[in-house]
């Protein structure tokens, strides 16, 4: 599987036009051609894609990413360098986007039809459509240019020396707007799913009888039917994790943050086969991990599901 | 005692920390201070400036490690001394003798001599650096008679002329201590980085920002005024004009405000937009042919195109008048150089249109005369608005032009290595002589490959021969002669067309003090730049 992947990032990358040499050549303000066949040697390119590929698999056998081209720096120390900062924002935003998302649609789905669901709903819609880097930029300019209240762009300030809990205060600080940025936009897909998903559950035959029952209206949508709508949305978390990654190469642009989405755009600009190769191997490492995790969650919050498995 | 011993102790470090507290107030207030945030666009992998001559590396690497001579305003031959203070070339064009500035340390302490300039200049100009291999390429020896002297000596006669425009650009001096037996392209010095200009290398958190500190031992008593330049990575164009606008970088050159954002920001109090300090940096916009193409192997064709482009538009419109309309391939401010006695094309559709009608490119049933692949280069917003207006302007005069878009890699090898374009939009730049890389755009005899040079398949014997003769000639005003004629020959053969060239914007906070105080300013090593407040 994982295998099938660097086959995969190595043959689209031969597909698209220019090596990692032409790449540079950009930048470099020009050469003669001896240079660049010097540079092509030094770089292994002009060997063929297949000689390419096994030895870029022969390292990986012995757990080695290779060396980046576009770098020239060993592709583990980039991903190890680069993947905090993105764990930070997803991980933030990802929960911003959950939990709220989800307790506005406990909102919307409490009473279906009522003034609140429709202004969530059409709130939500409008927030949905907005293009990342748009909300980044709207972020920027009001909190950041206008009110001065937030940093607009990195991820700490620079050669601050400041370290431990004042560290982390500052990185917290600088990350707000585009947590916030890349959160909002996916808040509105958890806020209606959990809010369709009530509504069928509301429907089912148990709640009917908890109404029956004389429980409060309060008890019944937290306890029956919010609880119940939570399984999709914990499926959603699972999907939405790895969207999310490619959501952050936009967002960590507009922030100038030094993260893995930014990392995996230079990399395909600048042809680097080895680093987008890394880059995809940590990546489908990462939403395994997280759909693992969600299974996990599942059979916590549905026993039935476990339950079934051990059967 | 024990107690006592401690307190005298604390008490002399806190008077020790305190004075040295005072003293770098002092310091810092006697030389203006602070830290300057400047918005970079790239991080160049190899900052090593002698290695990589580009204009990306010498952003930050020119205020570390300093050129023999920078441009100037106003000094003798538009120069400025830097590492050397005078040069003079032979009457046979096979020497040239620099006298170096005496009192010069490296940033690690060791003496800066000429031994340092043979190394650099035979050991990397020469072999590694992508134009000096062509500058340098008769270069067969320095000698070094005394530590103030570097005598280059060349196999075959080298115009000083050259020698000397190329200075800023090519002649970034290494310290020979930390290179010799080593593996010079891998050195860690290329990116921690160790020279004699008025800032040393502190530190690069790759992704975030290159942090430079002032050299209290500059060559330059009193020099340079701030204590920190800061070059932070803003990816995002849109997000340079509001990091300066929340004050949170004090100066984005090379437009990195995009032109649409000027008129907006230059009316924001506190900041200012600068157009000068460019003038030794011009890029220019030229419509690469491939003459391979029967129909524009046609002059009449390649004049019918040049009369269709409107050169007022394009500054207007597309450069919001922030450039100048070419007449040639040497732009107008190589004051040294240009002459205006050259063929024009005139914004002329109705002449175009018959010029292709002589050629015989008659229009057919639905008014195409023919089609064309039409390559803009990607690499600045200009350019590909300029692919955008040249499709319309192609097709007023029937020519239907088929815009493709590459990103930078596959335009590069597309144009370069494949030839695979009739028409691309590119943007070289005239770096102050037209033999370091002007005249590699139309000379023929270039194999497939080389970046930013005649891959038209252009064959001109009259104009190779002018080119061949300018570079072995020593006299400065017969050469400049020569490049005269040069620039006649190109603008009526049309190898390529030349449309207009420009410099870039600098934005600033209004703190900024001392910017665009020299032709190359953006790549200069900003020893006079200072904060104010």
């Amino acid at each position: 599987m994982l295998l099938i992947l660097v086959l995969a990032t190595f043959l689209l990358l031969e597909l698209a036009s220019g090596d990692a040499v032409d790449a540079y050549l950009v930048s470099s303000g020009g050469g003669d051609a001896n240079l660049v066949a010097q540079m092509r040697q030094h770089y292994g390119l002009d060997q063929s894609v297949l000689a390419r590929l096994w030895i870029y698999l022969a390292a990986l056998a012995h757990l080695d990413l290779g060396w980046s081209l576009a770098f020239d720096r060993p592709v583990g120390a980039l991903i190890a360098e680069r993947l905090p900062n993105t764990l930070m924002l997803m991980g933030a935003a990802l929960a911003l986007s959950f939990g709220l998302g989800s307790l506005l649609g406990v909102a919307a789905g409490a009473r279906p039809g009522s003034l609140t669901d429709r202004l969530l709903s059409v709130g939500s819609l409008a927030l949905y459509a907005i293009p990342g880097f748009w909300l980044g930029l709207v972020l920027v300019l009001f909190f950041a240019v206008d009110l001065r209240w937030l940093p607009g762009s990195g991820i700490e300030t620079i050669a601050s020396g400041k370290t431990g809990l004042a560290r982390a205060a500052d990185i917290a600080r600088h990350l707000v707007l585009p947590v916030a940025a890349l959160g909002f936009i996916y808040l509105a897909l958890f806020l209606r799913v959990m809010r369709s998903a009530m509504a069928e559950v509301w429907r089912l035959d148990f709640v009917t009888f908890a109404q029956a029952k004389g429980l409060s209206r309060r008890r019944i949508v937290w306890r029956h039917v919010a609880r119940n709508a939570l399984l999709p949305l914990v499926t959603m978390l699972g999907l939405q994790a790895a969207a999310m990654l490619g959501g952050s190469v936009v967002i960590e642009s507009v922030f100038a943050i030094p993260g893995f989405g930014r990392l995996a755009s230079e990399a395909v600009a600048g042809r680097d086969g080895p680093l987008l190769a890394g880059i995809i191997l940590v990546s489908a490492v990462m939403v395994i991990a997280i759909n693992l995790a969600v299974d996990l969650l599942y059979a916590w919050l549905d026993p039935r599901i476990g339950a079934g498995h051990a059967s | 005692m024990a107690v006592l011993t401690v307190s005298r102790r604390l008490l002399l470090q806190g008077t020790a920390a305190l004075a040295g507290l005072a003293a770098l107030g002092l310091r810092a207030h006697a030389a203006g201070g602070g830290r300057l945030v400047v918005a970079a666009d790239s991080e160049p992998k190899n900052l090593n400036p002698a290695i990589v001559a580009s204009n990306g590396v010498f952003f930050v690497a020119s205020k570390v490690i300093e050129p023999l001579a920078e441009a100037s305003y106003t000094g003798e031959n538009g120069l400025a001394p830097r590492l050397a203070l005078s040069w003079e070339g032979s009457s046979d064009g096979l020497s040239v003798t620099f006298h170096l500035r005496p009192g010069v340390t490296w940033h690690d302490g060791k003496p800066f001599t000429s031994a340092d300039v043979a190394f650099s200049a035979l050991q990397v100009w020469k072999p590694l650096q992508n134009l000096g291999r062509t500058i340098f390429a008769d270069l067969t020896a320095v000698d070094t008679p005394d530590p103030l002297t570097a005598v280059f000596r060349f196999s075959q006669p080298t115009p000083i002329q050259l020698i000397r425009n190329a200075l800023p650009a090519v002649t970034a001096v290494l310290p020979r201590h930390l290179y010799e037996g080593t593996d010079i392209a891998t050195n860690p010095a290329n990116v921690q980085l160790v020279g004699t200009g008025p800032y040393k290398f502190a530190e690069y958190k790759p992704g975030q920002y290159y942090r430079l500190t002032r050299n209290d031992a500059y060559w330059d008593t009193g020099k340079p005024a701030l204590e920190e330049i800061v070059f932070r990575v803003l990816p995002d164009r849109a997000g340079a004009g509001a990091a300066l606008e929340a004050d949170e970088i004090q100066l984005a050159a090379f437009s990195a405000v995009p032109l649409a954002d000027l008129a907006r920001i230059a009316k924001v109090p506190g900041i200012k937009v600068i157009p000068e300090g460019y003038e030794g940096l011009t890029y220019q916009l030229v419509v690469e042919i491939n003459h391979r193409r029967k129909e524009l192997a046609d002059l009449k064709v390649r004049q019918a195109i040049a009369h269709a482009i409107d050169r007022t538009y394009v500054v207007d419109t597309i450069f919001l008048g922030y450039a100048t309309a070419s007449t040639g391939p040497v732009p107008k401010n190589a004051s040294e150089f240009y002459t205006a006695d050259v063929e024009t094309y005139p914004f002329d559709v109705a002449r175009a249109n018959a010029l292709l009608d002589e050629a015989g490119y008659a229009r057919g049933a639905n008014g195409v005369r023919f089609s064309l692949k039409l390559l803009p280069a990607p690499y600045f917003n200009e350019t590909r608005q300029f692919g955008d207006y040249l499709k319309q302007a192609l097709a007023a005069i029937g020519i239907d032009a088929q815009l493709v878009n590459n990103d930078a890699a596959a335009h590069i090898k597309a144009v370069y290595t494949d030839h695979a374009f009739d028409l691309a939009v590119a943007p070289p730049v005239f770096r102050g002589d037209p033999a370091i890389s002007t005249t590699i755009l139309v000379k023929s005899g270039l194999p497939a490959g080389v970046p930013f040079s005649n891959q038209g398949g252009f064959v001109s014997a009259e104009i190779d021969a002018v080119i061949a003769q300018a570079a072995r000639t020593v006299d400065t005003g017969a050469r400049t002669q020569l490049y005269k004629t040069f620039q006649k020959l190109v603008a009526a053969d049309l190898p390529l067309i030349n449309v207009a060239e420009w410099g870039f914007i600098t934005v600033a906070r209004d703190t900024v003090e001392n910017v665009a105080s020299n032709p190359r300013w953006a790549v200069s090593n900003w020893s006079d730049t200072a904060l104010k407040g």
